[in-house]
């Protein structure tokens, strides 16, 4: 054993903080296509405008911990289920909730979403027709710039898509409801007295994560099906109509 | 009582093991589950085969030598409760119970139902205690201890070391037992001293002995029949963490 348990607990705990800041920080982001095309664009323009060390120390940092993330939970794991060779043959459940008991799994499936999701919305190699979607709605000087609302509104376009997306984001939903409650356990910051508040504050997180990110495939499919019409459609300056 | 029970048989650490059914009639709901097997034993040696190891000492709950596997529970499915302490009127007449040994990879068969705990004394030999010169008792309160803290060293110093937390844990870990021996002696004067180097012996003799890791699932602390809270697994991570950062920087 190169690293003890616990420094590995605490890699866990320090990487997770970090990614549970991201996400909520990404959904608030996303949360300005509700506003309209011309706010998600000025937005996403900035955001890739920021100065390279800025730009690239951000996402170097974020892959990062992602990967830091994974592979300390696959030591774990692997070290977890050496450590009982033969399984009980009745296995029972007291205390442990769902997601508690499959973190692996949802883990696991938001690694792969997250490659996905890079490859569809930020490397744009999946349909690479959205790099040519651009717009001068929300540029800060007149000049083309590239239309994030026109993508998102494509992308989500496709029902399998948007109904992955859903899915993956209740699968987040419930690993940051174990997560979340269990690094402040883990780093020594919880106590039997908090135990129960941290539990349902993570769950909530998990839950407002969840509506945040999952409103806006929701409400491009709703639309695209005339349930609703309050996503903007902006006519030409649009590269996609719904 | 008439029960059908499945039992864990091994002949040694080496043997793979299976289980072996029997059907005990005339159990009185009365005795413990021990005295239910004692009774099998009987039989058993009636029918002129081997009777069943299993581990037992004080048989009043306070001692951390009985065990068992019952149904998939650690001590069986009462809360706060030995085996020893399990009384027959918690099943049901014709109840088929399954009997196996705490599994884990640090808790090796010795026979039967017997499991070798001495990666526990292992843990305690790294950091579990103080070093003291013994001799005639100190004077009482000599050491003030104030009222809170000695509870709390109290409540952690309830742990028997029966392994149930290991046991009941989806990944074999001895985070409980471990917290609570190391946690009873940092929360007391007399343990300050050495308070940093026990943390990191008994971690390192726990992660030496093959234990799993700690997934806070809380399993450990539902199965405990001493009831050791979850604080001190926290409160582990918390001294472990200060320790390791005053070492790297000391």
């Amino acid at each position: 054993m190169t690293q003890s348990s616990l420094l590995k607990k605490y890699l866990m705990a320090l990487t997770g903080i970090v990614l549970v800041g991201f996400v909520l920080v990404h959904m608030a982001g996303n949360l300005q296509v509700l506003i309209g095309q011309e706010a998600i664009n000025a937005y996403a323009y900035a955001l890739q405008n920021l100065p390279a060390p800025i730009l690239w120390g951000s996402r170097l940092f974020l892959l990062v911990c992602v990967l830091v993330h994974a592979v300390t939970a696959y030591q774990l794991i692997k070290e977890n289920r050496m450590a009982r060779p033969r399984a009980n043959e009745i296995e029972v459940t007291k205390r442990a909730g769902w997601a508690s008991l499959r973190m692996g799994l949802t883990g696991s499936l938001m690694l792969a979403f997250i490659v996905f999701h890079l490859l569809h919305f930020t490397i744009r190699a999946i349909f690479p027709e959205y790099n040519d979607m651009k717009t001068t709605v929300g540029s800060p000087d007149g000049s083309e710039i590239h239309d994030v609302y026109s993508m998102i509104l494509a992308g989500f376009q496709v029902d399998a898509i948007s109904i992955f997306y859903v899915i993956c984001m209740f699968l987040l939903c419930r690993h940051l409801a174990h997560g979340v409650s269990s690094m402040f356990q883990t780093l020594g910051l919880r106590s039997e007295r908090w135990r129960g508040k941290l539990d349902l504050a993570a769950s909530a997180y998990g839950w407002i994560i969840f509506a945040g990110f999952s409103i806006i495939p929701v409400l491009v499919i709703a639309q695209k099906y005339g349930l609703v019409n309050c996503l903007e459609t902006c006519g030409s300056s649009c590269s996609v109509n719904l | 009582m008439k029960l059908f029970l499945k039992v864990w048989k091994q002949e040694g650490p080496e043997d793979e093991g299976h289980f072996e059914s029997h059907v005990l009639d005339g159990v009185s709901e009365d005795s413990s589950f021990l005295e239910m097997l004692d009774q099998l034993n009987e039989q058993l040696l009636e029918e002129g085969k081997e009777p069943i190891a299993f581990d037992h000492d004080c048989r009043e709950g306070i001692c951390g030598t009985c065990s068992l596997n019952i149904n998939g529970y650690a001590h069986g499915p009462e809360n706060s409760t030995t085996t020893c302490q399990l009384h027959m009127r918690k099943f049901e007449d014709g109840d088929s119970i399954t009997v196996e040994p705490f599994r884990a990879k640090a808790f090796p068969v010795v026979k039967d139902l017997v499991v070798n705990r001495s990666a526990f004394d292992k843990i305690i030999q790294a950091g579990g205690f103080i070093t003291v010169r013994t001799g005639s008792a100190p004077d009482g309160n000599a050491l003030p201890v104030p009222k809170e803290d000695a509870d709390l060293a109290m409540d952690a110093a309830q742990c028997i070391g029966c392994g149930a937390c290991v046991a009941s844990c989806k990944n074999a870990s001895a985070m409980l037992f471990t917290s609570a021996k190391a946690g009873h002696l940092n929360m007391l004067p007399q343990g300050q001293a050495e308070k940093d180097s026990r943390v990191l012996n008994m971690v390192a003799a726990m992660d030496e002995a093959g234990f799993g890791n700690c997934r806070n699932y809380g399993e450990c602390s539902a199965a405990c029949p001493k009831d050791i809270s979850l604080d001190y697994i926290a409160k582990l991570n918390r001294d472990y963490a200060k320790a390791k950062i005053k070492k790297v920087f000391s």
